[in-house]
């Protein structure tokens, strides 16, 4: 028997039908970008730009957006095993046929999908907004040089890593908000790595940039075996719960 | 739905000195026992017997320390999980339903992980062979324990498994429920659905099933439960007199069918090898020892005593 998509569809499609009566992932669904979206517009707006200034700010603000795909995965992803577990559920599952590599890409797909549409959506607002009401100067030091490109590239690289921490975080937890709090926290380092760039602490060049960006992407296509390899059933159906 | 053909075939389950020990504590030790086609094995034991570690064991959730099994045809190994579990299921002591869902959108969900071709069709059989069609599209959440039970033995049956594990499927339901969830295994049991049932409920085991184990962490007998109580208990007369006896010892002791005897409030319990043999011949030694012999009579035993026997045994093995 090998790798079945059916079955990664099956459990894909049942998260997705979950989301939609689960109070906890609307929330988060809805309540990070709402966060997100509000500071950056706002200052963007607020700001009348000159100078050098407008760079910096724009950068920040941008940054500030790329905070969506990292936490909001995270916390849906460390939900992802430890939350199955809770509810006794995880047991019945894995009598099935299903191998845990077809479990983990359903999960991870659960929360990356979901991500990448409100990311988008987000940042679509965000510039639509811009446009429409900040400064000319600040629309077009937003649109100038690589920054939507690097947003666009950036958000899925974040958010995969962002899922697989998550996931591997839930695998091993037995308590679902220690599982988030561990995962969120798990998530910030390369977040951290574009504060320092965008601070200009780090001085950000294009080779930077596609390093970082090469590493997470290296990350996200080989994490899943890792994950993989943390995820005992035996220990996941045996052990004590939380 | 399996074996309706009546050709010899090999049992749906061979367990070889299977033993499964986790870091400190043996779940199980040297469980030896074959299941076969169709029938409904029961397997007996007290809380903390082992008895949802070996059907862990048996559907590759948990691996074995030693020993090894054949299920559904298929060798117990790691590399064999998949194989095993697709053809099998497993109903857990506790439901484990996605509760946002519905029934409907429950089992979508496990016809996918089973990858059945026909979804539609194989949902309805389910739902039908649980009386649960008319509940399709109600959220797992708003249904009754009761009938969690039921959407769970319709998800086990789903893929139309050649062995069907049933861990305490009544544990926890109201008398009707119980009886209800015994008339559907009864029906799977007409069907000719192989079926491994663990309970701690005697009547239960000896109602539903062909056959019975009864675990206590090691295996402590296995047999059709009418075999069982003859099997365990000595066979034992038991006698009152309307007097105690002067001297029980120089009396029993004469009657060659006495094992053992012991005093109990209204008389004497004997142990004999032959109660057809030994009634008699007691009877003739009691004349003799001018006892008033009110009644001599065998014993009956319920499967209850014979169970209870066996784990008190334990215990008294355990505290020694
Ligand atoms: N992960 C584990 N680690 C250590 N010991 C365990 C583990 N799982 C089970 N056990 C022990 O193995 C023994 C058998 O447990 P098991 O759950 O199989 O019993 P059971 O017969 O199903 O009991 P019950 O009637 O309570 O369901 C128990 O003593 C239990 O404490
Ligand atoms: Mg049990």
């Amino acid at each position: 028997m090998s790798f079945s998509w059916t079955r990664v569809g099956a459990i894909l499609h049942k998260e997705l039908r979950d989301y939609r009566r689960n109070r906890f992932v609307i929330a988060t669904m809805a309540a990070t970008p709402a966060l997100f979206i509000a500071l950056p517009t706002i200052q963007l707006i607020a700001a009348n730009a000159t100078g050098k200034a407008v760079t910096l700010r724009v950068g920040l603000s941008l940054l500030y957006m790329l905070v969506v795909p990292v936490i909001m995965p995270s916390v849906i992803s460390a939900y992802s095993v430890v939350g199955e577990r809770d509810q006794g559920t995880l047991e019945p599952v894995l009598s099935t046929p299903i191998r845990r590599e077809e479990l983990l890409i359903a999960k991870a797909l659960a929360a990356f999908v979901p991500t990448l549409v409100v990311a988008y959506a987000v940042f679509g607002i965000f510039l639509a907004i811009a446009a429409l009401f900040a400064h000319p100067a600040i629309v077009s030091a937003i649109y100038a040089g690589t920054h939507v490109l690097v947003q666009l590239l950036f958000t899925p690289l974040l958010a995969g890593w962002a899922v697989w921490i998550g996931i591997a975080v839930s695998t091993r937890s037995t308590d679902v908000r220690a599982a988030q709090q561990l995962s969120v926290l798990g998530s910030a380092p390369p977040l951290a790595i574009l504060v320092l760039m965008s601070l200009n602490v780090i001085t950000v060049s294009t080779a930077l940039a596609i390093a970082l960006a090469a590493a997470l992407l290296a990350f996200d296509l080989l994490a899943w075996r890792v994950v993989a390899a943390m995820f005992d059933r035996e220990r996941l159906v045996t052990g004590s719960r939380g | 739905m399996s074996a309706l053909d009546g050709s010899k075939r090999e049992p749906a389950v061979v367990v070889e000195h299977l033993s499964k020990h986790f870091a400190k504590r043996v779940a199980f030790d040297d469980v030896t026992f074959e299941v076969g086609v169709g029938e409904v094995f029961g397997f007996l034991g007290p809380n903390g017997a082992g008895k949802t570690t070996t059907v862990r064991t048996l559907g590759t959730l948990i691996a074995p320390s030693s020993g090894s099994a054949t299920v559904a045809g298929v060798p117990l190994s790691p590399r064999n999980g998949p194989a095993i579990r697709s053809r099998i299921s497993i109903m857990p002591e506790s439901p484990g339903l996605y509760l946002r869902l519905s029934v409907l959108e429950n089992l979508e969900c496990f016809a996918g992980l089973y990858e059945l071709d026909d979804v539609r069709g194989h949902i309805d059989r389910a739902l039908g062979a649980v009386n649960l069609a008319e509940r399709a599209r109600d959220l797992c959440g708003s249904l009754s324990k009761g009938l969690r039970q039921r959407v769970a033995l319709a998800r086990a049956l789903l893929n139309d498994p050649a062995v069907l594990f049933l861990d305490e499927p009544t544990s926890g339901l109201d008398p009707v429920a119980t009886r209800e969830v015994h008339e559907l295994i009864a029906s799977l049991r007409e069907r000719g659905v192989t079926i491994f049932l663990t309970t701690h409920r005697l009547e239960e085991a000896e109602r539903l099933c062909d056959r019975v184990a009864i675990l206590n962490t090691t295996l402590r007998l296995i047999g059709r439960p009418d075999e069982l109580r003859q099997q365990l208990f000595r066979r034992s007369l038991d006698v009152r007199l309307r007097a105690p006896l002067a001297d029980p010892e120089a009396v029993f002791g004469a009657v060659g069918e006495v094992q053992g005897w012991e005093q109990t409030p209204s008389g004497y319990t004997l142990a004999v090898s032959d109660p057809d043999l030994a009634t008699p011949a007691l009877a003739r030694a009691l004349v003799a020892a001018e006892a008033d012999i009110l009644s001599l009579a065998e014993s009956r035993h319920s499967l209850e005593d014979v169970y209870l026997e066996l784990v008190n045994e334990d215990v008294e093995a355990k505290s020694r």
